[in-house]
């Protein structure tokens, strides 16, 4: 057994589980409180990805940075994040809520059409060409943790340590605060938690912002990593969170997290060991085999419909 | 949705008094267009059918363009495979990301029946059987994880199914098999399939245009009148239970589960028979004839006719693929621009003189930002807008720079933002915005979306669907659902 290559799958798999985790986060807490699937998520993780590389040229571009690089990507995420955010909110606003009572496949079509707009609206402003972060201009990637068998670069520890701590953020905000307290109660019951006197519509306006937050931040660390950027990337990226969110057990945020690094490892293993081409093949395998055993998801509770 | 206003001294909406009225009221809405409406409605289905039919297949006497034939015969393909959607979304409700794929896979399984690929001749009908039902079986196998839980998992199962298909249909031509020696070669790769033998009925063999657009007319005929009795039947009827209200469906013992699949299997039969068509009359099939853009057209050409209704869905994807294949030539996409432009603020803009002055305040508004561009920056009046017809009603007013990425970009987003503002304000300021939002429109076509016919009908449609949900989402000739309280 080759340990040099079973750890650097292990680490490839947590930073992409990473990334997938942060996703699948979105999906999860919309689904959760409006019960939709938001297509246009993997989108809104693709213009978070463009956002970012756009901070990066406003600052001078790869090749020559001209600020801090540490204060350069806290701006990147900063930025990415605040208009991924921004962009879910108007989404939500001039999309979904319209829709809010329509029959259950209206905003599933809509969303449809919105995930195709964006798309294609990003092919209109940035060309169709791979973009690139180039962070080893700027960043040494020799740098990390080199550890016998274990070698981590910088780049892919602060991904996975930004990630963890984005995470504990969101798990605190929704155990800890009103506004979590609010969403606990809307995803619960939307109707009882109006008449509580709690305002729906600003909860759902914070959870689109958070969630959409998330998945923009997701993009600049894929850019971080992975360096390509381009339109079509949030298609697959918001089929694989989905995956995650629905392993995990959709409407629940733990289970989106796990249900992210499972995702994660799976297919870095299976690229590794198995197939590079056919991994997407092997990923929807596992959705299958997990919806027929166990439908609700790894931690999600059976949906017992009230009526 | 409830579209009708409840009167203050009618029943409320919903209750069961309004809904008892609600028929009758249908009946006497409709515009301008009400008495042409209810004159095709009291003609019977097959009558219609058999004008339109009839009126299509004259086409090859009208026009000898083999462009205008072909044409015609993607026509008459979409309305099959947007047939075919209807079953699932418009009559069980169900969305179904994976349309495409089955449409891929019957190209692809029809290819292989019939093609050097694995020296399979087999006979045109017993093909085209083997690839219908081979679609409805993979339907079945696709909705069964799905079954237990709502429409929703399907949705992700079918998205995921469409992009096995594009893995699979790019990447099997090397695939090693443990009984054999090299690799196999099953879909071409990239290069596809080519050299696949044109369908032959009883020793006829369709080769021309032409006679495609008869056979797929034929088709469609078929196609419909099955529909058309299916809908009528009880399980026509079942699934519109299933839509309205999968639970109260369940409680009146349908079984939901199985309605479900069926429908799924339906749509996934029909796609898959087009699929063949489509394969014998291109004689080759690749990877990139099924893509996701694809997905989008037919649903929108489902949604804009009216989710649920046969004359609907075959109105919508002749008027979408009828502008999509205008949009490809500029001067054409232009007019068609300006019309749809014009069309809109008459049916928005009331009463027409408030119509005139914002037209008339476009272009003064136009006028006076020309001015100011050519006296800030000459360079961001001296390009020249594309030529075809109409251009020249263009110039003085709709600025044009040399290097219009940039500008056109950035009047693009101002664009977006224009229109979303534009739903929110009301009264005096709408009107007043509107005149900036105008100019804008005209101001990013003619720059950037005119250069890319590709991107542009993919935008357009995405928009179209959004736009349609919220404001009409019964599409042109659906039936409006009441919500019942």
């Amino acid at each position: 057994m080759d340990w040099d290559f079973f750890v650097q799958q292990v680490v490839n798999g947590l930073t992409l589980g990473s990334v997938y985790a942060l996703i699948a986060l979105g999906y999860t807490m919309v689904y959760g409180i409006l019960k939709l699937l938001n297509f246009a998520h993997g989108e809104v993780y693709m213009m978070g990805a463009f956002a970012g590389f756009g901070i990066l040229t406003v600052f001078g571009g790869a090749l020559e940075v001209s600020i801090n690089v540490v204060a350069l990507i806290l701006m990147m995420l900063a930025v990415a994040m605040l208009g991924s955010g921004l962009l879910g909110v108007a989404i939500e606003r001039f999309a979904y809520r319209p829709l809010r009572n329509a029959p259950r496949i209206a905003p599933l079509i809509s969303a449809l059409g919105v995930s195709f707009f964006l798309q294609s609206s990003a092919l209109l402003l940035f060309g169709a060409d791979f973009r690139s972060y180039e962070t080893y201009e700027y960043i040494d990637l020799a740098t990390g943790i080199h550890w016998g068998p274990l070698n981590i670069s910088v780049v892919r520890i602060a991904v996975i340590l930004t990630a963890f701590a984005l995470m504990l953020a969101l798990t605190l905000l929704v155990a800890r605060t009103r506004l979590g307290k609010a969403m606990r109660a809307t995803a619960f019951d939307r109707e009882a938690a109006a008449m509580q006197g709690i305002d729906v519509d600003r909860v759902i306006v914070a959870t689109f912002f958070i969630g959409s937050a998330l998945a923009g931040a997701a993009g600049v660390m894929v850019g971080l990593v992975f360096y390509k950027v381009y339109h079509l990337m949030g298609f697959i990226a918001g089929l694989k969170g989905f995956t995650a969110a629905v392993v995990g057990g959709i409407g629940s945020i733990p289970g989106a997290m796990l249900g992210g690094l499972l995702i994660g490892l799976a297919e870095a293993f299976i690229t590794g060991y198995v197939s590079s081409t056919f991994q997407d093949v092997f990923v929807f395998s596992i959705l299958i085999v997990l919806l027929l055993l166990r439908p609700s998801g790894l931690l999600g509770k059976a949906d017992i419909q009230k009526v | 949705m409830s579209e009708v206003e409840g009167t203050p001294e009618g029943p409320k909406i919903g209750v069961d008094e309004w809904v008892a009225r609600h028929g009758e009221r249908a009946g006497l809405r409709g515009g301008r267009l009400a008495p042409l409406v209810q004159q095709a409605e009291r003609l019977p289905w097959w009558a219609l059918l058999a004008a339109a039919v009839a009126a299509s297949a004259l086409i090859p006497f009208i026009s000898s363009s083999d462009y205008v034939i072909r044409v015609a015969v993607n026509t008459v393909l979409f309305a099959l495979l947007a047939l075919g959607l209807n079953v699932v979304v418009g009559w069980a409700g169900l969305l179904d990301l994976g349309f495409i794929a089955f449409y891929g896979f019957g190209a692809y399984s029809y290819a292989l029946l019939s093609s050097d690929q694995f020296d399979l001749h087999f006979p045109a009908l017993a093909a085209v059987a083997i690839v219908i039902v081979t679609s409805a079986l993979l339907g079945l196998l696709l909705g069964l994880p799905s079954r237990r839980l709502l429409g929703d998992y399907l949705a992700i199962v079918t998205l995921f199914f469409a992009q096995i298909y594009v893995v699979l249909a790019t990447n099997a031509d090397r695939i090693k098999l443990p009984w054999n020696d090299g690799p196999t070669d099953f879909t071409g790769g990239p290069n596809g399939i080519t050299d696949i033998d044109p369908i032959s009925i009883l020793g006829y063999e369709f080769t021309s245009v032409r006679s495609y657009l008869w056979l797929s007319l034929g088709v469609f005929t078929v196609v419909v009148v099955a529909l058309q009795f299916v809908n009528e039947s009880r399980t026509g009827r079942a699934w519109r239970a299933l839509r309205e209200d999968p639970l109260a469906a369940e409680l009146m013992s349908m079984p939901v589960n199985r309605l479900k699949l069926l429908a799924f299997m339906f749509g996934a039969a029909t796609a898959g028979l087009t699929g063949a068509i489509f394969a014998s009359l291109q004689l080759g099939v690749f990877p990139q004839n099924f893509d996701l853009p694809l997905l989008i057209t037919v649903y929108a050409m489902v949604i804009l006719g009216g989710a649920g209704s046969i004359p609907g869905v075959v109105i919508g994807a002749i008027t979408i693929n009828v502008s999509l294949e205008l949009l490809r030539d500029p001067s054409n996409a232009r007019a068609l621009f300006y019309a749809a432009i014009g069309l809109g603020l008459v049916a928005l803009v009331r009463p027409w003189r408030r119509l005139a002055v914002v037209a008339g305040a476009t272009v003064a508004f136009g006028i006076v930002v020309y001015q100011l561009a050519d006296a800030i920056r000459p360079a961001w009046t001296s390009g020249s807008i594309e030529g075809g017809r109409f251009s020249e009603l263009l110039d003085g007013w709709v600025v044009h720079p040399v290097d219009s990425t940039r500008l056109g970009n950035i009047g693009f987003i101002l664009l977006i933002v224009a229109l979303l503002t534009l739903t929110e304000v009301r009264g005096i300021w709408r009107t007043i915005l509107l005149v900036p939002t105008l100019y804008l429109a005209a101001f990013v076509w003619e720059n950037r979306l005119v250069t890319e016919p590709s991107v542009t009908r993919i935008l357009l449609l995405g928009a179209l669907l959004v736009v349609l949900m919220s404001w009409r989402p019964q599409g042109l000739l659906g039936t409006s659902r009441v919500e019942i309280v």
